[in-house]
């Protein structure tokens, strides 16, 4: 029995990483590409949910709302880059907080003024409810699982289109140094908000996908920003493959924490203070993990631009 | 008009303006200046680390925090009675706590600076946040001092010779202490301390090269910054009769970088300005529409936009002294 | 001529006729409006100005502003109002730590303080006011009626979770306060964790018959969605703060058969809350939530109040506070000697009604029920 629940625990590390890896993965790549602290990262990812809840219960058809998420959150970062952005690159980068942190009242409150209040409705298709027989053993959730393939799916779109395309080269180009390649003729201003674009589709995405299981609240963003910087420094500014063993490792070290560390401490101090001790602990381990990463790689596992 | 004439216009308004409230018997205008103090010093101690020396740190908030619940921990244990070790009461004497907050401040700002200064740009930044959001989540789950609830102060702690209950007298103190450490920085930055930090943040390597290590450097300039800040938290503190773990939250250092930015960076006084422009926009907008943050964000996105180099820069349009 | 005279006399010696004077009241209103977990400021104000404009006294001033959810911006506010606005009653205050921060310092101003929704323990018992008043319920008592209901179905293995802060502290305290039978668990989560994957496999694990949770907000909606995503079964049970009316639509059908606790519900049958749903779905399209109800009955007391004392005799005017002479959309009310409310607690379950989610009470799980820190208050 311990060693089935040890695997369900595991298995939802493991989607819970995932999960984490599609909202970090645009951040990296915005942070990576153009050096941009992107606080209005949660407001996209906001967007995004808040998009597909809004088309899905007009609709009635929760594939159309994931392509309304993304549709959406590109378009609100292509904006947002154009018109806020663009006009900071030559500034001080802590301009760039300033900005974001403005974009994120300014965008939560839009949300309200326009959707209300409360929560928004939004759940996963009918196809998609109970459970799946895993190796004979586990039960486990199909959403979960789905959005476990998907994560993977996207993380290996990401690396073909970075790695193996022209427009992928571009970015690497653009990323190492931008003044050469505008240089070599090649529109970088363009490139950049594509880039912007492609982050903020990747965040709205994310939203819906995981709004369809939490809640789609105005303020559903903020811990989600916390998380993805987390991920990212984990794993690496800039890279890809950084931001999917990060945001795994991530995943795991929470959901193993909050499953054993009370239980763990229960060995050794008397059970209610384990239990509250077990819980605090619980919710600072990811960044003890992160600090203990940066002081022994101070750029994280796998840095892209060094 | 130049920064200094601005900065003496600025000194003006914040000296007079609440004794105006006085005279008039508005002891509310007289408190929102005080919070303008308060979190223009906490500000001050911020852009010492952030303007001066180029270390941008996201968990100052940890410092403030840590001032305030010194403040509140003492208090409290003094008011109901309690001895925190064995013998010692707790207190609530200004005097004794001020300078208890910014040790303890000044201690866990070496071990955070020890450990994160290894790093620095974007890593740096996470690294300074990680430690905030532990003590933040920390002191939620913790429950001897109210968890998230927060610890009410039922006094206000005392200062020989005045009524610390009287707004006007308190914001005396606050104004006070906010211009000892505006001209202790001043000293700060024309001294060989600060043309070195300032210089390390333009150019570490050339620096090295000189011959002067970097790490004693910044990581001086980053403690001092954290005793500052920690000073304001514990005013703020007294202020609010209040402290709670939102004085730990990420929402706070960003808070502390916006004045800091507003203002315009690494100008003395910015912290003073951007910490004014904020607080009364939030006073004043909040009063017309419960829609207030949404142009509170136009506003400030409108500054960052337009206004070059803060607040000051604009006023000043002037090219600060690298 | 003579009659005229006669007349005259007699309207000057009316007009010189001792009159209730009723000197004009001014309420502050600090509560929620903008970012996450608004909706239950504008619950509250929603039903609170209901009330304020049904009555439409003209002595009444009411003054809302925002508090963002931040307590120093309360305290701010909480001054101005004191300072400035010169109010005589304070009202509105949705959370805990809010509460704590504006409240001790209010009341010790002899601000009068009505709380429409939080209700900490420390205002309960030895740091009682007489200057402040709850006119909702003491944090523990939805939690308390729960506990109470779950011994009354047979559940003798409950699983129990709430986050890691004092709010989910007391809930749980709060539950075993009356359960009797054993826990198959007693967990605490991160506040603001949204993914529940772990804790739903150690209650699917633990061999529990039935699981009690305090999440209010985003939480709870998360953990209900996923629960049922993953097939479970167990009943769930929890207090009204994850099941109102503003939630219920986020969540949808997985709340379906859920059995909470609630002071106040729709359905309660006195004439008051018919005239209060009614009026509430005409002015605002929409159905009241528990805490719209809550910022209903506090307006109501206050106007009632009004009706019979002046607001300068502030021990008159308390002690008609506390007599609350007002018809409560709860039907019967009366306080505590702390002055936290003395009432029926009831369950109710998660229905549909037409194609809108709702709750329909089901049976009373404690009656007439009195908090468990009165005893401690001096008043």
């Amino acid at each position: 029995m311990g060693a089935i629940l040890l695997l369900e625990q595991c298995l939802n590390g493991l989607q819970l990483g995932i999960m984490l890896f599609l909202m970090a993965a645009g951040l990296t790549l915005i942070f990576g590409v153009m050096g941009l602290i992107n606080l209005a990262h949660g407001s996209l990812y906001m967007i995004g949910a808040f998009a597909c809840a809004a088309v899905a219960s007009w609709t009635g058809s929760f594939t159309l709302g994931l392509v309304a998420s993304v549709v959406c959150a590109a378009a609100a970062g292509a904006l947002i880059e154009i018109g806020v952005m663009r006009r900071l690159y030559q500034r001080d980068h802590l301009d760039q907080v300033l900005a974001t942190f403005a974009l994120i009242l300014i965008s939560s409150e839009a949300m309200r003024w326009l959707f209300g209040s409360y929560p928004l409705y939004l759940d996963v298709p009918e196809v998609f409810y109970g459970a799946i027989n895993l190796f004979g053993v586990l039960q486990y959730s199909r959403y979960r699982l789905f959005i476990i393939v998907l994560g993977l799916l996207t993380a290996l779109g990401i690396y073909l289109l970075i790695n193996k395309t022209r427009i992928g080269m571009r970015i690497r180009a653009g990323a190492a140094d931008r003044q050469m390649t505008a240089a070599l003729g090649i529109n970088i201003s363009l490139i950049f908000t594509l880039v912007f674009a492609l982050g903020a589709a990747l965040a709205g995405f994310a939203g819906a996908l995981v709004g369809s299981i939490q809640s789609v609240d105005i303020g559903m963003g903020e811990p989600v920003l916390i998380l993805a910087f987390v991920v990212v420094v984990i794993g690496g500014i800039g890279s890809i493959r950084g931001a999917l063993v990060g945001a795994i490792i991530v995943g795991m070290v929470d959901t193993l924490g909050r499953g054993y560390l009370p239980q763990l401490l229960q060995l050794i101090l008397d059970p209610v203070f384990a239990n509250t001790l077990g819980a605090a602990l619980a919710s600072i381990a990811i960044y003890l993990l992160m600090i203990m990463i940066l002081i022994f790689k101070p750029k994280g596992l796998f840095p892209a631009y060094g | 008009m130049s920064e200094k004439y601005l900065n003496r216009i600025m000194i003006a308004l914040l000296l007079g303006l609440p004794w105006l409230a006085h005279w008039l018997d508005e002891p509310y205008y007289v408190s929102l200046a005080t919070r303008i103090a308060i979190l223009a010093l906490a500000g001050v101690g911020l852009n010492l680390a952030l303007g001066l020396g180029g270390m941008v740190s996201f968990g100052h908030a940890a410092f403030f925090g840590i001032g305030g619940y010194v403040t509140g921990i003492l208090a409290s244990h003094a008011f109901n009675s309690e001895p925190i070790i064995s013998g010692f009461m707790g207190t609530t004497q200004m005097l004794i706590i001020w300078p208890l907050a910014m040790l303890i401040a000044a201690i866990v700002a070496v071990f955070i600076g020890l450990l994160s200064l290894r790093t620095s740009g974007v890593y740096f930044i996470m690294i300074t946040l990680a430690f905030a959001q532990m003590i933040y989540y920390f002191s939620i789950s913790w429950p001897t001092y109210g968890g998230e609830d927060g610890l009410p102060i039922y006094v206000r702690n005392g200062f020989p010779g005045i009524n610390t209950l009287q707004p006007i007298q308190f914001f005396m103190i606050c104004c006070t202490l906010l211009l000892i450490t505006l001209w202790g920085v001043s000293r700060l930055q024309n001294s060989r301390f600060g043309n070195a930090l300032q210089a390390l943040r333009q150019n570490e390597t050339r620096v090295t090269s000189i011959g002067i290590n970097p790490l004693g450097i910044k990581l001086t300039a980053f403690v001092i910054s954290a005793t500052i800040t920690a000073l304001a938290g514990s005013l703020f503190a007294d202020l609010n009769r209040f402290v709670s773990p939102t004085m730990f939250s990420w929402h706070t250092s960003g808070e502390i970088m916006i004045f800091v930015i507003l203002g315009g960076l690494g100008r003395l006084y910015g912290p003073l300005a951007g910490a004014g422009l904020f607080i009364l926009c939030e006073a004043l907008l909040g009063g017309w529409t419960e829609y207030w943050q949404f142009f509170l964000g136009l506003l400030l996105l409108g500054v960052v936009l337009f206004a070059r180099g803060g607040l000051i820069g604009v006023l000043s349009r002037e090219q600060k002294n690298a | 001529m003579k009659k005229q005279l006669i007349t005259s006399m007699l309207s000057a010696a009316l007009c010189l006729a001792p009159q209730v004077e009723a000197s004009p009241v001014k309420v502050g209103m600090i509560t929620t409006l903008s970012g996450g977990g608004s909706g239950l400021g504008v619950d509250v104000r929603d039903g609170f100005m209901l009330a304020v404009n049904n009555a439409n006294n003209s002595d009444l001033e009411v003054i809302i502003e925002d508090d963002g959810r931040k307590p120093s911006l309360a305290v701010q506010i909480a001054d101005k109002m004191i300072q400035k606005d010169k109010v005589d009653i304070l009202t509105g205050i949705i959370w805990s730590n809010l509460a704590m921060a504006v409240v001790p310092s209010s009341v010790n101003q002899g601000i009068l303080y009505l709380s429409p929704n939080a209700g900490p323990s420390a205002f309960a018992g030895k740091n009682c006011n007489k200057n402040y008043f709850n006119v909702a319920w003491q944090n523990d008592n939805l939690h308390e009626a729960m506990g109470s209901y779950a011994n009354g179905e047979g559940h003798n293995n409950s699983f129990i979770l709430a986050p890691n802060y004092p709010a989910g502290k007391d809930a749980l305290t709060g539950y075993k306060r009356f359960y009797q039978g054993q826990l198959s668990g007693e967990l605490y989560t991160k506040l603001g964790q949204t993914d529940y994957a772990a804790e739903i496999a150690q209650i699917r694990a633990s061999g529990a018959d039935s699981v009690f949770f305090f999440l209010p907000g985003g939480m709870g909606i998360s953990f209900m969605k996923q629960y049922s995503q993953a097939g479970m079964t167990i009943p769930l049970m929890g207090p009204a703060f994850s099941f109102d009316q503003g939630i219920l639509q986020a969540v949808g059908k997985s709340a379906l058969g859920v059995r909470n606790s609630s002071q106040w519900n729709k359905d309660l049958d006195n004439a008051a809350n018919k005239t209060f749903v009614a009026d509430f779905q005409s002015a605002y399209g929409r159905l009241p939530s528990l805490y719209a109800s809550q910022g209903y009955d506090t307006a109501n007391l206050i106007l009632s109040a009004m009706q019979s004392t002046d607001i300068n005799d502030k021990d008159a005017f308390r002690a008609a506070i506390k007599s609350a002479q007002f018809e409560s959309v709860r039907g019967d009310f009366r306080f505590g000697n702390n002055q936290h409310p003395i009432q029926d607690i009831y369950v109710r379950e998660v229905v549909m009604q037409g194609d809108v989610l709702t709750n329909k009470i089901i049976g009373v799980a404690l009656k007439d029920h009195q908090d468990a820190y009165a005893a401690d208050c001096a008043l």
